[in-house]
């Protein structure tokens, strides 16, 4: 099973680091020279919910050693994974439970650094739901990843988002608005809106947030439950700020899409943008560490 | 002491980004710690009276970033009479070089103009930035999508004109790494970090076309200067390696006046 698997004691990592986060910091090193000595003062804990195993090489345990390396040197503590060691647009259930044993070996290997969101493909709806059970109710991941297996606003996705309510998880879908139209299945904020609508209980993480914010932010904004998140785009001056005006500090979330993406060009959307520190703390990790907290005290009192 | 070889002055015409106006502009950078930045400007980008552009440009790195900002115009070699351009930028506004946008002024690299205009640079002892491109394609306007600029050509054409000094502004994983060692087998060709993505991406970069080519630019105000610098944190570079990046090289491509 998946707890014997990575040997972890369900969760409880995210409360004790969470506690111990003085060692890493969320503060802009923008001069460029050693990394910072580990007893800086910490403002906060940079926490990223949007990371890879696939796009580099070598074992598992090589690839968090990679990542973890790099994020460090930015001041990122901890990171969530999704999907294994190779992209699978449409995984069959043989596929994706690879994809998930992948990433609860990551965890394995680093236990107070990885956490991890469970792939899916909605087109297996059974077996996405046992799968769900599997990695999130019985073992340690904290939430769902979705891809472009499906367009999110089908109603095929209702089991999915009604599960995860009761599970208290977030699911993460890739948006995105591309020019010149979107791939086949691919979703868009809009879709995640529609979505959400349905369920109002359930929290959404809206990937990317369409790529092309300007359009992504407003598709979401009127849906309170669904969370913007900056990975995997250009370093574009004004994202973040354009969110935080129009969601709240509150609905955004710091995410890389590493390794394709740097730690550091993503970290720069927020740390570079004109907002108050207070809200950049919220971004950069108490936002994510609000969302996967009713799940992980579940999980505890189990 | 950081040289920045990618900044732009004015505005982007589809958004307003918090340090386009050339004061915030000069504190960002002062604030990071970059001592001098060249300086292109925006109107070149979209603008066809870049006589105008390109003295605006002059007089705004005087008045607000003496010291700080070099002025780099514009120049499209498929206007008109674009020679009195570069003679302006050479020898009324002291320009050490000039900012190219193929893209967006339609021509390709392998079109004749670029290479007679590459040749009067080198002839007047200007650096010549091309800007490969200025946002991820997949997000642009849906009025005005522009192709990144296609790379393959201009090897050949650099080949014979082993005196040209060539700075790539916006290279990215979108270019091909046959077409970029290609070019750094040339003499004086120079690849910026603005848009290099992927974790420890600087020293991947450095990897591809050695470190002693590539260059710190931010792209600002388009970007945030942040992006460049925590890009230069994350990457495992040594002391030198990291040095030659934020401003040996560059000073080795445009030395400080005495």
């Amino acid at each position: 099973m998946a707890q014997s698997c990575c040997g972890v004691q369900r969760r409880q990592f995210l409360w004790q680091s969470s506690a111990a986060a003085g060692a890493m910091v969320c503060r802009a090193w923008t001069q460029a020279s050693e990394p910072p000595a580990e007893e800086s003062p910490a403002p906060c804990a940079v926490w990223d919910v949007h990371v890879h195993l696939a796009g580099l090489n070598g074992t598992v345990a090589q690839r968090v050693a990679r990542l973890l390396r790099h994020a460090q040197r930015v001041g990122v503590e901890k990171i969530v994974l999704h999907m294994g060691t190779t992209l699978t647009s449409h995984p069959k259930p043989e596929e994706f439970r690879r994809h998930n044993d992948e990433v609860l070996e990551a965890i394995s290997v680093a236990p107070e650094r990885v956490m991890g969101f469970v792939y899916l493909n909605p087109q297996y709806q059974q077996e996405s739901l046992a799968e769900l059970d599997r990695c999130v109710r019985d073992g340690p991941m904290l939430g769902v990843k979705l891809w472009i297996a499906m367009a999110c606003s089908r109603p095929e996705l209702d089991p999915i988002a009604r599960r995860c309510a009761e599970l208290e998880v977030p699911i993460l879908q890739h948006t995105f608005f591309r020019a010149g139209g979107n791939l086949p299945d691919e979703s868009t904020p809009a879709d995640l809106a529609a979505l959400a609508s349905r369920h109002p209980q359930t929290r959404f993480i809206c990937a990317h947030t369409g790529v092309d914010w300007e359009r992504g932010v407003r598709a979401i904004r009127a849906t309170k439950n669904v969370y913007a998140e900056v990975s995997g785009s250009d370093p574009t001056a004004g994202i973040v700020e354009m969110a935080v005006r129009e969601l709240g500090p509150q609905r955004v979330l710091y995410g890389s899409d590493a390794p394709g993406r740097s730690f550091a060009s993503q970290l720069a959307k927020v740390q570079g943008a004109d907002i108050p520190e207070s809200s950049k703390r919220l971004i950069l990790g108490e936002n994510l560490r609000r969302l996967l907290a009713s799940a992980s005290q579940r999980g505890k009192n189990r | 002491m950081i040289v920045d070889v990618n900044v732009n002055l004015s505005l982007w015409p589809f958004r307003r980004t918090p340090c386009d106006e050339p004061q915030r502009l000069v504190e960002a950078l002062r604030r990071g710690g970059v001592t001098e930045a060249w300086a292109g400007t925006l109107d070149g980008v979209f603008h066809r009276d870049l006589g105008a552009a390109n003295a605006r440009l002059a007089q705004q790195c005087r008045q607000w970033g003496a010291g700080l900002l070099v002025p780099f115009g514009s120049v499209n070699p498929v206007l008109p009479d674009w020679q009195e351009e570069l003679r302006r930028c050479r020898h009324q506004y002291h320009m050490p070089g000039i900012r190219l946008h193929p893209n967006y002024h339609g021509y390709r690299l392998d079109d004749a103009p670029l290479g007679q205009l590459l040749q009067e640079a080198a002839r007047h002892g200007m650096i010549v930035q091309i800007a490969l491109r200025m946002e991820d394609v997949r997000v642009q306007h849906p009025l005005m999508p522009v192709p990144d600029v296609e790379l393959a050509p201009l090897a050949k054409i650099l080949e014979g004109l082993p005196q040209v000094r060539l700075v790539l502004l916006n290279v990215s994983r979108a270019n091909r790494l046959e077409h970029l060692r290609a070019l750094a087998a040339l003499p004086n060709v120079y690849f910026d970090l603005a848009m290099w993505e992927g974790i420890g991406g600087v020293a991947a970069l450095a990897e591809v076309v050695s470190t002693d080519r590539v260059l710190f630019g931010s792209h600002l105000p388009l970007f945030p200067l942040e992006s460049s610098l925590l890009k230069l944190r994350e990457s495992e570079l040594s002391a030198a390696q990291a040095e030659a990046i934020r401003s040996e090289n560059a000073r080795r491509l445009l030395p400080r006046k005495s």
